[in-house]
């Protein structure tokens, strides 16, 4: 007889052995998305913020239309799902009439800045005390990938086939700079989620954007992140991080835009 | 007795929402419902109730303003003319999906397209129909008076929140713009956040302590939920059939032929039935008071009742005459008249097109 004890699962899962938990402001559902998917990390990110700041109870999100439709089913707080680009009009009624709770929109580049444009610049200019977040993975992931206003030239899509023709198609839209640019807005920043280091700094950004409204400062806190979307991309996840981090990250910027209503002298 | 004023229609819809006790209105100026958002600004109903009113850079954004307070369990409000009407579509669709109580009104002008400022009665297939996506039905009040555009504000709160829709009151330019004594009803105070919270647990609002997230969505990806959920909607829509027709009967009881007529064509119409009682036609009114529920109840009761005729009296093309078409059949005779695209018939007009149409035709 070995006296050599095979641990089992059960008992590693001990309190002494914690290190790590899933926020409790993130449901049990399997999420919906794309293995590889920066969408997941920006959600949880979110969900630790307004956990480690206590407000699960005063917290009202709004779901775009896009692949984060489903953000409702994920995200553990009352939310509504508005139609496609009209979030920060829905934000906007909800705060409006309680001033006092937190909301936010949570927004992909389709959403927040083709179809949703008005309602995403004028609820900057008024400076709803909102948060904006914005993830930004140049292409329309939920409808099959195709051209979003963020992709990047020569970018190929399926409504760009050889590749974002700037002439023809326009350019890549920086809606973050744009709406930096307005007294609407107090925070802007622009993040990432691909490596630890940077999912780090997102949630910092989460957490100052939430402790901002939470403070009654006045405008919108909004932080963009350039996500990958492997599928749309049509790239393995690693290959997709890669390719985001060449391409993406030098036409996108990452850092502070604008801290405290000032904006960033670069 | 409530305080009297004299008063446009649109201040009355506007005093009556701060009356009503309505949480937050979201609009945009356009004409002829403009004084509207100005009477209200001008008013700091803030000041007097607590209630918000924000100026949206859209029709689009204002709708989607309500969505967004209305999902709270708060009174929301806006109002708009046809072309801003049309743009509300879409979320006036979502908010019938996700059940979202709030009250849209529309001072209807000509149409289609930019049309004109001119009052008209063209939007009543929009406003009945549907008009955005989906199977859907919105209770739809008709003003046809001052006053009543200063009552029908609480009563389609009442409703909006006891079916849990958007509600919509279709009034048009000329009820809107003309002056009439109003009798104001006394101001109901705004619920406050816990009693909103208590009274509508539906409301995303923030997550209860030790309870459930709420959720508030038009979307289920999976048919057979979305189908059971439109069950529960058409099941709703039968209730509100059965239960909210309103309408208003003139001189029927001895009537050969009835005029079929809401809002301003309605006061129209009762000068037309004097011409036509001292001429000797025995011609009655009904008014649609809901124009979706539509009272075909009370059309069936009058053909009971022996009259020969029915003469749909509406500053549009023909659109309601469609639904008495569907109410009575070949029983008896059913006509239109009307004049459109911003041009108000006179009762003299009506009182003719009843004679050659409906009683020589
Ligand atoms: C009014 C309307 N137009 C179009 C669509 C179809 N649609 C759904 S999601 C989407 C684009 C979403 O892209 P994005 O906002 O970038 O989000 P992602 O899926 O990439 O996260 C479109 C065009 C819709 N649902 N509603
Ligand atoms: S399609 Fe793209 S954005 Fe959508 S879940 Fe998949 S990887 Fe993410």
């Amino acid at each position: 007889m070995s006296d050599i004890h095979t641990l089992s699962v059960q008992d590693i899962i001990k309190p002494e052995n914690l290190v790590y938990e899933k926020t409790k402001l993130m449901t049990d559902k399997t999420l919906s998305y794309c293995p590889g998917c920066g969408h997941g990390t920006a959600h949880r990110l979110m969900m630790e913020a307004i956990e480690e700041l206590g407000k699960e109870n005063d917290t009202i999100g709004v779901a775009p239309v896009g692949c984060s439709v489903l953000a409702y089913e994920f995200m553990n707080v009352d939310m509504q799902e508005a139609a496609h680009g009209r979030a920060p009009a829905v934000a906007t009624g909800i705060k409006r009439v309680w001033p006092n709770k937190l909301v936010f929109t949570y927004q992909g580049d389709g959403d927040l800045a083709a179809i949703g444009t008005g309602e995403t610049i004028h609820a900057c200019n008024r400076g709803e005390q909102i948060v904006m977040v914005f993830i930004n993975n140049g292409i329309y992931g939920m409808t099959g990938g195709q051209m979003a206003p963020t992709t990047l030239p020569e970018m190929k899509t399926s409504t760009s086939p050889y590749g974002r023709d700037v002439n023809m198609m326009g350019n890549p839209l920086k809606m973050t700079e744009l709406i930096a640019q307005l007294p609407g807005t107090h925070y802007v920043t622009r993040q990432a989620v691909h490596t630890p280091a940077a999912a780090r700094k997102t949630k910092r950004a989460f957490k100052k954007a939430f402790q901002n409204q939470i403070d009654g400062k006045p405008g919108v806190s909004f932080v963009e992140v350039v996500s990958n979307c492997n599928s749309g991309w049509k790239m393995t996840p690693i290959d997709s991080n890669k390719w985001m981090e060449e391409n993406m990250f030098p036409f996108y910027e990452l850092g502070d835009i604008k801290v405290d209503g000032k904006l960033i002298e670069k | 007795m409530g305080e009297l004023k004299l008063m446009k229609g649109n201040e009355a819809l506007a005093e009556a929402a701060i009356r009503a006790g309505v949480d937050g209105y979201f609009g945009y100026p356009i004409t002829p419902q403009s004084e509207v958002i100005e009477y209200l600004m001008a008013e700091k109903p803030h000041d007097r109730t607590g209630m918000v009113v924000l100026q949206a850079e859209s029709e689009v954004a204002a709708i989607n303003m309500l969505y967004g307070a209305g999902a709270t369990g708060k009174k929301a409000m806006t109002s708009s003319s046809s072309p801003g009407i049309s743009l509300m579509q879409e979320g006036l669709s979502y908010l019938a999906g996700a059940e979202i109580p709030c009250v849209v009104a529309n001072i209807v002008r000509g149409g289609p397209g930019l049309g004109d400022i001119q009052p008209a009665q063209s939007d009543y297939f929009q406003s009945v129909k549907g008009g955005g996506h989906g199977d859907y039905r919105l209770p739809v009040l008709a003003p046809a008076s001052v006053q009543e555009m200063s009552d029908f504000v609480p009563l389609s709160f009442d409703l909006a929140f006891k079916y849990r829709t958007p509600v919509l009151i279709v009034s048009d330019g000329l009820i809107g713009q003309m002056m009439e004594k109003v009798e104001l009803f006394d101001t109901m105070p705004r619920l406050t956040d816990e009693e909103v919270t208590a009274r509508y647990p539906w409301g995303t609002n923030g997550k209860p302590k030790g309870g459930e997230r709420r959720i508030m969505t038009s979307l289920d990806l999976d048919p057979h939920k979305l189908e059971k959920h439109n069950f529960h909607l058409q099941d709703k829509y039968r209730t509100l059939e059965e239960d909210e027709v309103k309408y208003e009967l003139i001189d029927c009881d001895d009537a050969d032929y009835v005029i079929v007529a809401y809002g301003s064509s309605s006061r129209i119409a009762q000068k037309s039935i004097q011409l036509a009682r001292k001429e000797g036609i025995k011609v009655g009114l009904l008014r649609p008071i809901t124009l979706w529920p539509f009272p075909k109840k009370q059309i069936n009761a009058l053909i009971k009742q022996g009259v020969k005729g029915f003469l749909s009296v509406e500053m549009s093309a023909g659109q309601m005459v469609e639904d008495i078409l569907l109410t009575v059949g070949d029983r008896t005779k059913v006509a239109h008249f009307g004049r459109y695209g911003g041009v108000i018939h006179s009762p003299e007009e009506v009182l003719e097109a009843l004679k050659q149409k409906i009683i020589g035709g």
